[in-house]
């Protein structure tokens, strides 16, 4: 004969996953908390206008980030530039366009696969395919072809060398994985009725896409653009790949100029054994969280500005 | 607002209205656009296709020198290529180092980030989850240099308090670390999963006596394992590729050890010592980082596919 | 039959078409009564042997069949039976579906529309169609009216505004919205939705107007406003409608259609399908004895 489970126990047991549920989701939050509170414990001390102005130096009292900071715009504003057209172009092209066939199956699970590779991979590839252009030019890491005057907007050259261009590039092959699945995600939340609709009245595929399946996703599209840029501007392995830590004293001037990101300044003091630099870095770390806040505050802020005409 | 003015007593053939638009053109452009929309889909083939010639090339010219042989590399436990008389290349350290560090970082991240997904999708009021969805995001946004900083300097200090045995590097405080960066994909896409699983069931399940936590555990949980497992799987790939939180706290000795106070090297650890070093772009060293880079893409690619074969494989659907 | 003698080469090709295939059906075209002051211009629709295809399954078997212009045609028939499929032929919204194929003719004013060389957008533009769900883009009422035009021609300001206003105005709720034409179409009720998308449809000046089951996702308020705003549009266009409400059908068409299992049973006027329907099948699906 079954014996009943004591209904008891049961309600115990529910009540015991609970209390193990409130513990680790605490202990989650702490952990967050605890993070937070240790940096800016560090590094408020000598977060001052100062710190944002100044260039590196040995000294921690005079050094800054003016540099780093500068370039992660510039290597930032290059990679969403190129990695938003292009991700969301093949994403219109895989939802919108293309048959179920194998060509596209491969396409898709190559882009899942792509979102798994390791930044640092991609590090090497920027390096090779974008700093030293394949080797086209010999051994030469830069300067084999020379267009324009270096100080000037329009200076080019050939391969790109350890330049803003290639950094950025490099950053857009990291994140063109995720703009493409989260534009996709967003494409197809739109209802297929209002396609139809569109189709009906004799719009073509491009003029359906346009018209009305793009502006209803946009929402959805540049959130995961700015959630993807958010990644970008933290990400440091391939750019470490691609110049190392570069010790830079000017802000970027053109597409060829040298520079350093915010996140591999953080990285290179917080490897120093001195404490006053921990604390710089510490410092770096808040002016790094406050532009990524800026970063989700812009997303949300997009979403309801977009959203608010419908309603 | 403005409203049309309503004199209209004769309407007249919307076919008279307006200038007829030119079908070549509108046929030119919608062949220019889907071709130029093709070539960007064929780009990330591209890019797969350059970053295996690539890897392959170069790793193919690592092994083309004396010191380095194919059964040395893949059977070797020794991993010493920048001192000493005799370099030796065998991936074992390095693999064991990046092994440590993931399995470390899993242990606690998986458990918690599913304890913690299960909370917030079968028991938290929709208010509490307001603030703790976004919370998670937030930890999903942080550089991973910011949780190498961390591990750094909060802690491996902290580790030392409890046990002599933890050096300034160690990994333990990276794996840790790592394991903070790794909560929130579990979390996030496991979340994601358990809220996919329809109402009716859980319904069904409450309707025959269940408690919450029988609802949750046995009816929900499995429902959502395959996107629980795939979340997983992400995880992992994401802490065997992580570079610069180990790079910060793990050290620079490549060592096959299980003991997590131990300095130890990963895979990605090593090639940022390359790059970041002064070794000859010709030399046997500054080639081996790219057959490490080969090791760890075969890993990571290895992993990608098994995700998402299991939520191919087992995905349950509900419609 | 009055209209008959009018176009000559419809009643011919009926009765060579008839000699040929035993089971072909003809709609004569009558002068319907809801809509005495139309002028039948003959035969719209002519449908011959037309098969169609989902992959290996056949959901259309060899529909012989005219639909008139400038009338009400309703196909009715059980869920399944292939009217809406056999709809979504005609302005060939099928193409969408990459397993869907057709055999036979299917000519709109004598132009094969399964020709290879149709150019399908110009046809979408001659054949609107209405959904069963009432689906506005979300943009405002004006914008919703004005995008299939804009597809097509260029507008000055004044003409789209003239076009907007006729279009809206036609579809009988010109009255409802003029004070907020850029006020999202989402807006709108749901029966004020399905209008709004009539409008949208009569917009780019269709010849020809498909609705598939437009009244099933309303309530019968609304329902009754579209009904009659069908009944007007017949003077101007050819309306096809998919209904599963059999007295919707008999109030609104002036032919009517009976489908099942793939086939087309029977077809005639309204009046005649409804009362002394010649097949059983007919017979037991009008008086409710299946479907």
């Amino acid at each position: 004969m079954a014996t009943d489970r004591s209904t008891a126990s049961r309600l115990l047991t529910n009540r015991a996953f609970l209390t193990v549920c409130l513990f680790t989701t605490s202990l989650a939050m702490l952990v967050l908390a605890g993070l937070l509170i240790s940096i800016f414990w560090q590094g408020f001390g000598t977060l001052s206008w100062k710190f944002i102005t100044n260039f590196a130096s040995r000294k921690p009292a005079e050094a800054g980030i003016l540099a780093p900071l500068l370039g992660s715009v510039w290597v930032c504003a290059i990679c969403g530039l190129v990695a938003l057209p292009l991700g969301v172009g093949t994403a219109i092209f895989l939802e919108e366009f293309a048959k179920r066939s194998r060509f596209t199956r491969i396409v898709q699970t190559n882009i899942m696969n792509l979102a798994g590779v390791p930044s640092i991979v991609y590090g090497i590839l920027g390096l090779t395919a974008f700093a030293r252009l394949f080797g086209a030019f010999g051994n030469n890491t830069e300067d084999a072809l020379v267009f324009g005057d270096e100080e000037s907007l329009l200076f080019f050259r050939l391969p790109f060398g350890s330049s803003v261009l290639a950094g950025g590039l490099t950053l857009m092959l990291v994140i063109l994985p995720v703009v493409i699945i989260s534009t996709q995600e967003a494409l197809r939340a739109v209802p297929s009725s209002l396609r139809a609709g569109a189709f009906a009245l004799g719009a073509t595929r491009w003029q359906t896409v346009w018209g009305i399946t793009l502006p209803a996703a946009i929402p959805g599209i540049m959130t995961g653009a700015i959630l993807s840029m958010s990644r970008a501007i933290g990400e440091s392995a391939p750019i470490l790949v691609l110049g190392g830590l570069l010790l830079v004293f000017n802000t970027p001037k053109n597409l060829m100029s040298d520079f350093a990101i915010l996140p591999l300044q953080i990285y290179n003091w917080a490897g120093r054994p001195q404490e006053a630099f921990h604390a710089l870095a510490a410092s770096a770390i808040i002016v790094q969280l406050v532009v990524l806040l800026l970063f989700n505050g812009l997303a949300v802020l997009i979403r309801q500005r977009l959203q608010k005409p419908l309603q | 607002m403005t409203t049309l003015p309503s004199t209209l007593h004769t309407p007249r053939d919307p076919a008279s209205l307006g200038r007829a638009k030119s079908t070549a053109v509108r046929v030119l452009r919608e062949r220019v656009i889907v071709g130029s929309l093709a070539i960007a889909a064929c780009f990330s083939i591209l890019v797969t296709g350059t970053i295996i010639v690539v890897l392959a090339r170069e790793t193919w010219g690592f092994f083309q020198f004396p010191d380095v042989s194919l059964g040395e590399f893949f059977g070797g436990t020794e991993w010493n290529p920048l001192l000493g008389a005799e370099k030796h290349f065998g991936i074992w350290p390095l693999v064991g180092g990046t092994l440590l560090i993931t399995a470390i970082a899993a242990s606690f991240a998986l458990p918690i980030g599913v304890v913690t997904a299960v909370y917030l999708s079968e028991y938290a009021s929709p208010r509490v989850r307001a603030t703790l969805k976004p919370a998670l995001e937030v930890l999903a946004g942080v550089p991973t240099v910011v949780y190498g900083f961390f591990a750094l300097t909060i802690i491996t200090p902290l580790l030392q308090k409890t046990n002599d045995g933890f050096g300034n590097y160690n990994a333990m405080s990276a794996g840790i670390a790592t394991g903070i960066m790794i909560l929130p994909i579990v979390c996030s896409l496991s979340e994601d999963s358990l809220r996919a699983v329809p109402r009716s069931l859980r319904d069904g399940a409450l309707a025959l006596g269940g408690t919450k936590f029988d609802v949750s555990v046995k009816v929900v949980v499995p429902a959502a394992l395959s996107g629980i497992v795939a979340a997983f799987l992400l995880a992992i790939t994401r802490a065997i590729g992580e570079t610069m939180i180990v790079a910060l706290a793990a050290g620079g000795i490549a060592q096959i050890t299980a003991d997590p106070r131990a300095e130890v090297q990963t895979m990605t650890a090593y090639m940022v010592q390359i790059f970041l070093g002064d070794a000859p772009a010709d030399g046997v060293e500054y080639k081996s980082s790219y057959a490490v880079a080969a090791m760890l893409f075969v890993m990571t690619f290895a992993l990608t596919m098994l995700g998402q074969f299991v939520l191919r494989r087992f995905r349950e659907e509900y419609d | 039959m009055p209209t008959e003698s009018t176009t000559p080469e419809n009643s011919s090709a009926t009765a060579a078409s008839t000699a040929q295939h035993g089971h072909h059906v003809v709609i004569p075209l009558a002068q319907p009564a809801s809509a005495p002051t139309s002028e039948p211009t003959g035969r719209a629709i002519t449908v011959r042997e037309f098969s169609s295809w989902y992959g290996s399954f056949q959901a259309l078997k060899s529909l012989d069949l005219t639909i008139p212009a400038q009338q009400v045609t309703a196909f009715i028939g059980p869920s399944g039976c292939g009217k809406s499929t056999f709809l979504r032929w005609i302005n060939r919204m099928n193409d969408t579906i990459p397993s869907a194929r057709a055999e036979g003719t299917l000519e709109l004013h004598g132009q094969d529309l399964l020709a290879k060389s149709v150019d399908v957008v110009d046809l979408r533009r001659r054949v609107g169609m209405v959904f069963q769900k009432p689906n506005p883009f979300p943009k405002s009422i004006y914008d919703n009216v004005a995008f299939g035009p804009r597809l097509h021609r260029v507008y000055t300001r004044g003409e789209l505004d003239e076009l907007v206003e006729q279009s809206l105005r036609s579809a009988s709720i010109w009255n409802e919205v003029k004070d907020r034409l850029h006020a999202s179409a989402l807006s709108l009720s749901g029966g004020q939705q399905q209008r709004l998308c009539i409008a949208r449809a009569i917009a780019v000046g269709p010849e020809v107007l498909l609705m598939d089951e437009p009244c099933s996702a309303l309530d019968p308020k609304s329902s009754l406003a579209i009904e009659e705003l069908i009944e007007k549009l017949a003077d101007r266009y050819t309306i096809v409608i998919v209904t599963h409400n059999m007295q919707q059908g008999a109030r609104v068409s002036d032919q009517t259609a009976f489908f099942f299992e793939g086939r087309l049973i029977e077809a005639g006027s309204t009046e005649t399908i409804f009362t002394t329907p010649k097949n059983k099948q007919t017979e037991d699906y009008v008086t409710g004895r299946f479907g």
